[in-house]
């Protein structure tokens, strides 16, 4: 059955509500003093029970981001970042982890209610909410991080009998510490770039995934990330490592108050892909993208990379961007293995003020490795939106091969849309190649679709769900439909 | 005097290049309930002018004049209202939806407007069980519903598309804008069959065409000539004939 039409009834029934994940919840927090300086650091460090080598790792990753300077090569402006002006650690007041669910804050549940995570998994174990006739779901096991900390991990237990890990950072840490130090950083060093050496220093939770030899992980993996708390920032750490002939597939979904002021997001995604393993990462991004005269939102400048390392592995990012004030992120892929596959699909939508500078890096190193780009930018309102992407094949890296789509589409005439590919080919066995096209929604469209009796909400939604079906194809089948829903809501108000 | 249809005195003009140009110079024409009329004339007469006003596009400014269907003042109303209320025009260019799913946007089609008109909305399964039939009847392959609206459809196809979506959506005014011009025999009796099929008291055709052939298959009521801006001849179904022989010529002289 055609999604789109569900998922036009769901947004009629949602109203007009332009951002309905802006409630703020009233929860007790314990906060680290603002700004950010060593004591910072040792203080969340401590308070999560570390051990000196990651102590030692944070601040290290602190001295480099002293030296550094805020990248200014993206086509995005803001007002300057006060970095001592922020919270850095923002925790629900509780003593020990919760150990299940019942030990979870009521308030925090109600919270994730609202968002419609399906925390509950006994209801998803026992499939209550399949409806007749419809094909059974995959049960989808969730990791929750609110602010500063994971919250609440589901089917922990069906999980670990696969072999799978799948826990906070944080725990990681304190149960496979071995694992945790021999990748953390080796994708993304603390030193990468600005904010991923902000992020080193001062990360305080986020998700760690493992997955063994052969295991193919039995569910979806998720996490879903919540800023809550005023002046914090929010800088997860996610993890994941996928060892031989292994695979899994992890989503994360973001939302967030709405404020008027500015709210920094700077994540690290890293992950390892072993001999013939596969990852296929999917986000639905919808952090709070401020008014629409460009008041508030979240400032989300994250670096997501993977790492190709065995012989046939596969890395496959998935994005639907439509939230955030600014987007700055390039989930990239190192294709070191031999005849490893790098894969990027992009939808970024931008509406009133929101700016958006996003792409991919696809750097071969590996022989006869192959990377397929297609990313669909859509601009609206008084928005800018830039695909910025890097295609490098290495001069060992004989038949390589790239392929790039970028399509940009316009609504309205008071935005922009730019592509900005770079190509650096080292290899005459390499093959590249790059398509680019820019369109409009066009009146004639709007037209045709009106006469049959389409609303202008619904055309536009029609219009631009199809102009980005090659890449929401892609994302796992509950969410392709969140996402679609999505991409309406973000555009409402963009025609007329 | 009829309520159905009823257009009194339409001006209406286009933004040419800075300029307004007018096109519509005072339309005058009723339809009854019921009834089949064909406009026919020259080109740059303002036939698909007058059906993109009827069916409200927006890049024509209506000066002055009326257009009343059903009791209802049809210019003041959105053009998917007018969709709701019955109107509805097959392009003579259809356009294409790149990525949208012909069966899905139909079905967003059909239920937006039971919806508009109070009826209960269709699910996937009656859905598909109405299309099916419906493409049965028009001789259509079920293939189509696969493809994109229109993206990579033949001349004809795109027209048979257009058939289908009327059939579906059971207008009770349909304006078919040279939806003949291209189409062989056979395809221009899907078209004729097509409008066929929707004929009762209540449901109303404006045929806009330059052949006589779909007239012999539609045997309208009325035939208008319309020139410069005007219907400036009616008469019967024979009216088509004679122009099929003799031309245009006698009905621009008449409106000079």
């Amino acid at each position: 059955m055609p999604a789109v039409t569900e998922t036009r009834e769901q947004v009629e029934k949602l109203g007009q509500s332009s951002y309905k994940w802006g409630f703020e919840t009233d929860i007790e927090m314990d906060f680290a003093p603002k700004g950010l300086n060593e004591d910072t650091i040792r203080l969340i460090s401590s308070r999560k029970e570390e051990p000196q080598w990651l102590l030692d790792w944070r601040l290290a990753a602190f001295a480099a981001w002293q030296t550094m300077e805020e990248p200014t090569w993206a086509k995005v402006s803001h007002p300057p970042i006060d970095y001592q002006d922020a919270y850095y650690y923002a925790a629900p007041k509780k003593k020990a982890g919760p150990k299940s669910l019942e030990e979870v804050d009521p308030e925090l549940l109600r919270t994730y209610e609202k968002l419609g995570i399906p925390l509950h998994e006994q209801a998803m174990l026992a499939g209550v909410e399949v409806p007749e006739g419809e094909e059974a779901r995959m049960p989808i096991a969730v990791d929750a991080v609110f602010d500063s900390v994971s919250v609440a991990t589901t089917f922990r237990k069906t999980l670990a009998e696969a072999g799978v890990i799948f826990c906070p950072i944080s725990e990681a840490v304190r149960d496979y510490p071995d694992l945790v130090r021999q990748y953390l950083g080796s994708v993304v060093p603390v030193g990468d770039n600005f904010f991923a050496a902000l992020n080193s220093a001062v990360f305080t939770d986020g998700s760690f995934v493992y997955v063994p030899k052969g295991v193919r992980c039995p569910m979806e993996l998720s996490t879903y990330f919540r800023i809550n708390a005023r002046n914090t920032g929010q800088f997860e750490r996610t993890l994941i490592i996928v060892e031989d002939k292994a695979s899994v597939s992890y989503l994360e979904g973001c939302t967030a108050p709405m404020r008027d002021e500015n709210q920094l997001h700077a994540a690290v995604v890293e992950l390892v892909a072993m001999e013939d393993a596969s990852i296929k990462y999917s986000t639905v991004q919808n952090w709070y993208p401020g008014d629409e005269n460009g008041l508030g939102g979240i400032y989300n400048f994250v670096t997501k990379r993977g790492a190709c390392r065995g012989a046939r592995s596969k890395i496959s990012w998935t994005q639907v961007e439509t939230g955030s004030a600014i987007t700055w992120k390039y989930p990239s892929c190192i294709l070191q293995g031999e005849g490893s596959v790098g894969e990027f699909y992009s939808v970024a939508v931008t509406n009133n003020r929101q700016q958006a500078d996003t792409g991919t890096k696809m750097i071969h190193i590996g022989r006869n490795t192959r990377s397929t780009i297609i990313a669909k930018t859509i601009s609206a309102g008084h928005s800018d939106s830039t695909y910025r992407g890097l295609v490098r094949i290495l001069p060992k890296a004989s038949g390589a091969r790239n392929f790039t789509q970028c399509d940009s589409l316009l609504i309205g005439d008071q935005c922009g849309a730019h592509t900005v590919p770079y190509i650096e080919n080292r290899n005459m066995a390499a093959r590249v190649e790059h398509e680019a096209t820019t369109s409009k929604i066009s009146e004639d469209q709007m037209f045709y679709c009106r006469q049959r009796g389409l609303s202008e909400e619904d055309a536009v939604g029609l219009i631009v769900n199809g102009f980005c079906k090659d890449v929401l194809k892609e994302l796992p089948m509950e969410f392709a439909v969140e996402a679609q829903k999505l991409l309406q809501i973000s555009l409402e108000g963009s025609v007329g | 005097m009829s309520d159905f249809l009823n257009i009194s005195g339409l001006h209406a003009r286009i933004d040419a290049d800075g300029a307004p140009k007018e096109i519509l110079r005072g339309v005058d024409l009723v339809i009854p309930p019921g009834e089949v009329h064909a406009i026919m004339g020259p080109n740059g007469s303002g036939k698909s002018t007058l059906s993109y006003v009827l069916a409200g596009r927006e890049d024509y400014e209506v000066t002055s004049g009326s257009v009343s269907f059903k009791g209802q003042d049809l210019l003041a109303m959105e053009p998917e209202e007018r969709a709701a209320a019955g109107v509805f025009l097959a392009f003579q260019a259809p356009i294409e939806l790149p990525g949208v799913n012909n069966a899905n946007f139909l079905r967003t089609a059909v239920n937006a407007v039971r919806r508009a008109r109070g009826d209960a909305e269709l699910d996937a399964v009656a859905f598909l069980k109405t299309v099916r039939a419906a493409t049965k009847k028009l001789s259509m392959s079920d293939e189509m519903l696969k493809r994109n609206v229109n993206v990579g459809f033949s001349g004809g196809e795109k027209k048979r598309n257009e058939v289908l979506q009327m059939t579906m959506l059971q207008p009770s005014l349909a304006i078919l804008d040279e939806t003949d011009s291209g189409l062989d025999v056979d395809a221009l009796r899907i078209v004729a069959d097509g409008v066929n099929a929707l004929r009762s008291p209540t449901f109303s055709a404006l045929v806009i065409t330059h052949h006589q052939r779909l007239l012999d298959y539609l045997n309208p009521d009325r035939v208008h000539v319309m020139a410069r801006g005007r219907i400036v001849h009616s008469g019967g179904a024979e009216l088509a004939k004679e122009i099929d022989v003799q031309g245009y010529a006698s009905f621009l002289a008449e409106a000079a």
